[in-house]
């Protein structure tokens, strides 16, 4: 399950900051959150609803809704031409348009409403295929046809020129797959892939995602809130809680020893297999901060079991092993 | 018992064939096309419509075969003749042949119609989806230019208009599209407006697609019913609007024979009371047909509108 580690850095994300308003009044979605992405690996974003991760995807898309705003920070990719900071770019600007797609794709929750339902699922992967290439139709056909066959989909040659409609959840969601992968994406946003789909396709989805990424070489952002899909696929995690990355570390590391409060607990909460019906599971107490009436310093103080003073001041991001940071002033209490 | 045996498989095989087969889930158009011409053509009334549509556009494009007389050859020597064999409908103050006119004016008065009915269609729906896409000033302007033109009686405005750029047939054609493309691109404002935030929408912008690809080739063919729909049925509005400016002396110069200007005439009383011929058939003919395309309008929108799917 181990990707080949590379050091090539595709996206840089630094101190991005994005801010949605609402009613007028300004909700910071996204604070001072920083991590890397490397080639051929997968970065998994955790966290509950509504802490940020779906909101920072879209900020790397500059995909935010029309109210939304990057206010700081950088977001550099690094194109096969040079380096660009995306959170300078104008949202629906040429040289935005032109990352989305061949250098950057992005697959959604819902695979029942992201194909057009007027269009044939092989139409739609060759219009993908010509958009970003110079190929015939007939060139286009034959690879969308053996793209549908990577992806997992029987008998492409007939599935191809089936409407949406005909596919069910998984399969629709692999044409989603293979509709991104059909620009050669060298980044995948993946924004809770399988949300709407059953466990076992799930699996299977996740499956091919892995494979995909090794195969091409590709960067993975995967957004979930399941931590056993983090374990099962990431070769990195950022935890996020009411917008900032707490944790952010190598898989391995994180799992084996949790340092935030809110990764500890997030862990605890996840029942085990084996264990029988009668285990005790670990919710983690109380509920998010209204984002209008947040706490003044760390946003987990009032549910974290060691809160003290100092916590309401906003902690700093801490070392506490080789590229594994967490958000949190336990480590300089005395006792 | 073999004997109730094969009364029981009888029976299960009625039953089979009586249980319809579940139908399909059924999103998309192209597939919806077949089923919507099926349950089009289901339906009586619409049939009489195609009916009277098609033989009626059919004698009219075919006139020169058909039609007995040139339509502007003036015979001073038959002058007002009622129907007879020579003249099936008669013959108008110059002597020239009705049928003949009514045939030959049908290619202009549909032309003008269709021409209309199409021209504002394409601009109505070219500026729901732009503006409907983008929003922002744009949209407010265009918004607010639809409201003007519509908030006035159309009549009024094309009587004003014609009389500013005069009269010819391309002129009235202009002038209606002018006119009339106001509430299509309502129309196709809306449905650009709640479909471009589905999620495919987003799911292709994420993919680079830009955005004059995304209104035409993924929002428009959503929309293409309820556009279908309004083509016919302002389709026989134009139609009727040339008639009634004809009539008024308005419309299309008097050498070009129009429904409208062979009913033209019959601003007479003489000419009602004691020559029918001149405006009885062909005021039938305008009936028929705008009647016809508002009955293929009304089907293709019961086949076409999800909301009266059963």
């Amino acid at each position: 399950m181990s990707a080949p580690v590379t050091d090539d850095v595709v996206l840089r994300v630094n101190g991005l900051s994005t801010t949605f308003y609402q009613a007028g009044r300004p909700n910071p979605a996204v604070i001072d959150v920083s991590f890397q992405v490397h080639a051929g690996q997968t970065l998994g974003l955790v966290g509950e609803s509504g802490c940020g991760k779906s909101a920072t995807a879209a900020s790397i898309m500059q995909l935010l809704p029309p109210l939304a705003r990057i206010d700081r920070g950088e977001v550099i990719y690094h194109s096969a031409d040079g380096v660009v900071d995306i959170a300078t770019l104008r949202r629906d600007g040429k040289r935005m348009r032109s990352l989305r797609g061949p250098e950057i794709a992005m697959i959604f929750q819902d695979p029942m409403v992201s194909l057009n339902p007027v269009y044939t699922v092989g139409w739609q992967i060759v219009e993908m295929i010509r958009l970003h290439k110079k190929v015939s139709r007939s060139a286009a056909r034959q690879s969308a046809v053996s793209l549908l066959g990577q992806m997992g989909i029987p008998d492409p040659e007939r599935r191809f020129d089936e409407y949406p409609h005909q596919f069910s959840g998984g399969m629709r969601q692999r044409a989603m797959i293979a509709m991104a992968l059909a620009c050669e994406p060298r980044l995948l946003v993946a924004d809770e892939p399988t949300t709407a789909l059953d466990v076992t396709i799930q699996a299977q989805i996740f499956e091919l995602l892995k494979q995909q990424s090794v195969e091409r070489s590709m960067a993975t952002i995967l957004i979930t809130h399941d931590m056993g899909v983090v374990a099962e696929l990431t070769d990195r995690v950022a935890v996020m809680y009411m917008g900032r990355i707490v944790e952010y570390g190598r898989t391995q590391d994180i799992l084996d020893d949790p340092q935030h409060p809110y990764t500890r607990a997030l862990i605890a909460a996840i029942p085990q297999l084996g264990r029988g019906k009668d285990q005790q599971l670990v919710a983690v107490g109380g509920s998010t901060p209204d984002p209008y009436h947040r706490p003044p310093g760390c946003q987990f103080a009032p549910r974290c079991p060691l809160a003290r003073d100092v916590c309401d001041t906003i902690p700093p991001m801490v070392e506490v092993g080789e590229g594994h940071a967490m958000h949190c002033w336990r480590l300089s209490f005395d006792d | 018992m073999p004997q109730s045996t094969r009364r029981a498989t009888k029976i299960m095989d009625k039953v089979a064939r009586a249980v319809p087969r579940p139908a399909e889930p059924d999103f998309g158009i192209t597939k919806n096309s077949h089923r919507a011409m099926r349950k089009l053509l289901r339906q009586p009334v619409t049939l009489v419509g195609v009916g009277i549509f098609v033989i009626v556009t059919l004698a009219c494009l075919f006139a020169f075969l058909i039609a007995p007389y040139d339509p502007t050859a003036i015979d001073m020597t038959s002058v007002l003749k009622p129907p007879s064999l020579e003249h099936l409908l008669g013959t108008d103050r110059t002597g020239r042949d009705v049928l003949s006119r009514i045939l030959f004016g049908g290619q202009v008065s549909i032309a003008i119609g269709l021409g209309s009915a199409v021209g504002a269609a394409i601009l109505g729906t070219t500026l729901g989806l732009l503006a409907g896409y983008r929003g922002g000033w744009l949209d407010s302007i265009v918004l607010r230019a639809s409201e003007l033109f519509m908030a006035f009686p159309q009549i009024i405005v094309v009587l004003l208009l014609v009389s500013i750029v005069g009269q010819s047939a391309l002129n009235l054609v202009i002038i209606f599209v002018a006119t009339g493309w106001g509430s299509i691109y309502r129309m196709a404002r809306s449905v650009t407006l709640s479909i471009r935030e589905e999620e495919f929408v987003m799911a292709q912008r994420a993919l680079g697609i830009r955005p004059l690809v995304i209104c035409f080739k993924e929002i428009l063919p959503n929309a293409i019913g309820p556009i279908a729909v309004n083509i016919t049925l302002s389709t026989a509005m134009f139609i009727l609007q040339e008639s009634s400016l004809s009539f008024l002396g308005l419309g299309v110069p008097m050498e070009t024979p129009t429904w409208g200007n062979i009913l033209n005439a019959a601003n007479d009383l003489r000419v009602l009371r004691d020559a029918w011929w001149l405006w009885l058939p062909v005021g039938a003919v305008i009936a028929a047909f705008v009647l016809s395309i508002n009955l293929i309008g009304d089907g293709l929108r019961d086949s076409t509108d999800p909301n009266l799917q059963g």
